[in-house]
């Protein structure tokens, strides 16, 4: 797939941020406004699927070096260790805890262990997708 | 759990730590880790010898899975204990033979020893269960691992054959096995071997019994290789000598005689167990002596041998059966066949053991098994000559080895039918005494063969592989161990005659109040027994001197044994069968399978909402409808129907991604913007992905529609039709109040979060979500594995 639609790659090399930049904001807003993990996963994926059309496989995987099934692999860690997590605290499996923090630079900050529940899901979507779509695309 | 359950667990224990001894320490040879092992637990067994020559027993139990009346009850009597010393005893000096046998450079001995450990307590659990399930259990376990065996040199085309062989006839009996089980727990509510023989009067009549009987039966014929069944014995001969010698001669195959022999008290009493047992028994014994004869590799011949002498033991203790049918057992008039059963069965194991050893001996030492080939080895092995004198000599029932003794006594028991007057003995009985005299003088043949046509003749060192030497004398110790046996106890019979042979025949014809008192003698004066036995001397030397003359006798059978051939063809039909039925819906096209897969969801669903009477339409609680919401609909509806017409699949994806879309607008309407946001997003992936799966699909030709097919109409169609159904009934049917309210209050007290859906999958529902995710990995990793090991397998076969 190799295209050369100038026009589409200067585009992507704009457009491609700021997609990745409003799913990063859609992830951690989730709690609060519309979105969450699974969203911002999906539109991240979307992001590197534009690039994959505007330039070709190899580019992407050059820039991009990340092999996704070990990031399906961390994400599911991510989720099941938020959960077994609260073992340790002698509360039911996935009880989530929450609170507020004073950070510096950002200020009055509520955390959430969902976030981290939530990261798990964003991996594994991006993970899952790209997979999916990188190995039904390379297969010629 | 008791020491003795650790005993019968115990190989498993060491099975585990066999492969790690095996890479630590790749210059000792790994038999020497599992050696201690056998010796160990023959020392254990044997301190049981006290009680149990008192003929009492040992239980002990322990809970397993007691709401089904499983429990793993290990009891030790004089028939458990008999085999468990046979099982260690012989499996120690195994070992020991396999550690000069197996080259530990050049042999895979992890695996080998595993699987031996795995058969010693599996076997060990055979004999020592109470439990009938744990029995089978257990039992299975002896098929599997004597299949693992079987195959240990798997890169040969017939190790495969005679594994898979050994594998189907055995697990087939074993499953007709279970069926007896359960039917004998149908009958008395127990798996308890000692409470079912309590309880043998009562279930005497009932309809079941003859069932039970018959099912048992097999399952035992085809572990102890009883005719027909017998054909896999020879072809499991392709496995190393020491696991023949193990195996296939000494224990497993008598796993067979030990449930006859165990279950006879419960079954006894019908004439249809002796005749059968009796009847197999007798014609396994002259089939199985008479096919020997022919036979020209060491190892065939004593497999037949194996088999005959099995079937020898099995017809013995049919006819000890009928003993039970007298008044009184005090004179052992009639019980002598279960003396003499268990007395051979043990000689058998010591003679049979070191025969096989022997041969193992001269195939290491010369590089064949062909008696064609062998010959004047006597000069080169005085010692495995002497041994295999003594094997032999033993087998073919000559003075003063056991086996005199056990053949005589098999003599008297089989005269004796004569005078039985039972089960129509009277008439056809005379038969048994024949056919064990004619088998007797085959025995007596191969017996000659065996021992004449290796060690002594014409020696041809160009037949032979390797120049022929005496084996070193680790080789040796196992086989002069079990030829001392042959000697000692054919001198000293009694020494194991109220140790061993009186407890196991207390177990297997319990009478109450009687204690069994066995002596063996060896010179009964001229009795007919004494005749038959010089009988059998005189025309064996004489038929085997005239072998040549006569056996073209042989030639009158087919080149390959009719039984064989039925199986091999009952197993090639079988396949070919099985192929093309799966042939007949599995045709490899996708279109098909998701023709029964959606047929399936049509036919299921619709029953059940007709069953149920589950379709509702209920319009009181829907809100108005909108202009724009028509509009929407209108679109969507238009969109599909024209993916029906339009001519090339780019078009058809569009406008699939046009009803995706649309279905977005519904929810932004709806005011779900997270779901509108994902269903967007998944749109745009999802075309992309068909974008890409475009290159993989068949070119159409012309670009011309698909042809228009009634079935897939109407597929659609129902499919359509049962999903608005359902959709309507959901909302129109409540069955249960909304939780919606719950989700309300509590998500911004209980998980501090003012976006419901997220807050629903993260934490209410965060279990749901996170299977969902595993899924979808799972699904990933799927796509992946097909397509990347298609690539290699499509590579595999060009390269063919």
């Amino acid at each position: 797939m190799k295209t050369n639609d100038i026009i589409l790659q200067t585009a992507t090399k704009v457009v491609l941020f700021l997609i990745v930049l409003f799913s990063i904001h859609i992830f951690f807003a989730g709690h609060y406004t519309p979105g969450g993990g699974f969203v911002g996963g999906l539109l991240t994926s979307g992001a590197i699927v534009l690039l994959l059309l505007a330039f070709d496989m190899k580019t992407v995987s050059k820039i991009l070096p990340v092999n996704y099934i070990h990031m399906i692999a961390v994400g599911l860690l991510f989720s099941i260790g938020t959960g077994a997590g609260a073992l340790l605290f002698n509360v039911p499996f996935l009880t989530h805890a929450f609170g507020h923090v004073d950070l510096p630079v950002l200020g009055d900050t509520s955390l959430h262990t969902a976030t981290l529940f939530d990261l798990g899901v964003f991996l594994v979507v991006v993970g899952v997708t790209m997979t999916i779509i990188q190995t039904i695309g390379e297969d010629e | 759990m008791s020491l003795l359950h650790l005993a019968i667990i115990s190989p498993f224990l060491l099975a585990i730590l066999v492969p790690i001894a095996y890479k630590l320490f790749r210059q000792i040879h790994t038999g020497w880790f599992v050696f201690p092992l056998p010796i160990l637990l023959f020392s254990y067994f044997i301190s049981y010898l006290s009680i149990t020559s008192n003929q009492q027993s040992v239980t002990k139990s322990f809970a397993w899975i007691p709401t089904l009346g499983i429990d793993f009850t290990a009891k030790v009597d004089g028939l458990g204990l008999l085999f468990a010393l046979l099982i260690t005893g012989i499996g120690a000096l195994v070992v020991l033979y396999s550690i000069y046998y197996l080259d530990k450079n050049k042999e895979k001995l992890n695996t080998f020893y595993v699987y031996l450990l795995l058969f010693m307590g599996a076997m060990l659990g055979v004999v020592l269960s109470d439990n009938l399930i744990v029995l089978y259990t257990f039992w299975e376990f002896t098929s599997f691992s004597s299949f693992l065996l079987i195959g240990y040199w798997y890169h040969r085309e017939k190790s495969r054959y005679g594994a898979q062989k050994s594998m189907i006839i055995t697990v087939f009996g074993g499953l007709s096995m279970l069926g007896g089980i359960i039917l004998l727990y149908m009958m008395t509510g127990t798996f308890s071997i000692s409470e079912i023989i309590a309880q043998s009067d009562e279930i005497f009549s009932h309809v079941l019994f003859v069932p039970a009987l018959l099912c048992i039966l097999l399952g035992a014929f085809t572990k102890s290789a009883q005719f027909p069944f017998h054909i896999w014995l020879p072809d499991a001969m392709e496995a190393p000598t020491p696991v023949s010698a193990y195996l296939h001669s000494a224990t497993m195959v008598k796993a067979g005689i030990y449930l006859v022999a165990r279950m006879s008290p419960v079954f006894a009493e019908h004439s249809l167990w002796l005749w059968l047992i009796a009847g197999f028994g007798i014609t396994t014994l002259f089939w199985g002596s008479f096919s020997a004869v022919k036979q020209t590799d060491l190892k065939a011949i004593l497999a037949f041998s194996t088999v005959s002498q099995l079937g020898m033991i099995m017809s013995l203790l049919g006819i000890g059966a009928a003993a039970l049918h007298f008044e009184t057992v005090d004179d052992s008039y009639f019980t002598v066949a279960t003396t003499a059963a268990v007395f051979h069965l043990i000689n058998h194991a010591t003679f049979k053991g070191s025969l096989f050893m022997v041969a193992g001996i001269v195939d290491h030492e010369t590089g064949t098994r062909d008696i064609r080939k062998l010959g004047g080895l006597m000069n080169f092995m005085p010692i495995t000559f002497t041994l295999a004198i003594i094997g032999t000599f033993s087998m073919a029932g000559l003075p003063p080895f056991n086996g005199f003794l056990s053949k005589e006594m098999f003599f008297t028991g089989m005269v004796r039918v004569l005078e039985m007057d039972i089960f129509n003995l009277d008439t056809w009985g005379f038969l048994f005494p024949v056919l064990a005299w004619v088998a007797s003088v085959f025995t007596f043949i191969y017996s000659m063969i065996l021992v004449f046509k290796t060690f002594t003749g014409k020696f041809q060192p160009e037949q032979l592989e390797k120049k022929p030497h005496e084996a070193p004398i680790g080789m040796l110790i196992s086989p002069i161990i079990l030829a001392s046996l042959v000697i000692i106890i054919g001198f000293f019979p009694n020494i194991i005659s109220n140790t061993l042979i009186s407890p196991a025949q207390a177990a297997i014809m319990p009478v109450e109040g009687y204690v069994y008192d066995t002596h063996i003698y060896f010179w009964h004066g001229f009795t007919p027994e004494l005749f038959m036995t010089l009988g059998v001397i005189t025309l064996g030397i004489l038929l085997f001197v005239t072998l040549p003359k006569w056996r073209s006798v042989y030639n009158l059978f087919p080149e390959k044994l009719a039984l064989n051939r039925f199986y091999d063809s009952m197993l090639e039909v079988s396949q070919r069968a099985s192929f093309n039925l799966t042939r007949l819906y599995m045709n490899g096209f996708i279109r098909t399978y998701l023709v029964y897969i959606f047929s399936f969801f049509i036919v299921a669903l619709a029953a059940t909402l007709v069953l149920k009477d589950a379709f509702k339409f209920d319009t009181s609680d829907v809100a108005t409808i909108h202009y724009a919401e028509v509009l929407l609909a209108l679109v969507i509806a238009a969109a599909s129907v024209s993916i029906l017409f339009v001519k090339s699949r780019m078009t058809s994806i569009i406008l699939l991604g046009a009803v995706g879309y649309t279905v977005s607008l519904f929810f932004v309407i709806f005011r779900a913007p997270d779901l509108a946001l994902t269903q967007l997003v998944i749109e745009t992936i999802s075309v992309s992905l068909f974008l890409l799966a475009f290159y993989h699909l068949p070119k159409l030709r012309h670009e011309e529609r698909i042809r228009f097919k009634m079935t897939n109409a109407l597929i659609s169609v129902g499919v359509g039709a049962i999903v608005t159904m359902i959709a309507l009934s959901a909302h129109s049917n409540k069955m249960f109040p909304s939780i919606a309210q719950y989700y309300v209050e509590n998500t911004y007290k209980e998980a501090a979060g003012k976006n419901m859906v997220n807050v629903i999958l993260v934490d209410f529902r965060g279990f749901d979500t996170m299977f969902e995710i595993t899924v979808l990995g799972i699904a990933a990793l799927g796509i992946f594995a097909m397509i990347k090991l298609r690539l290699e397998g499509g590579k595999k076969n060009e390269n063919k």
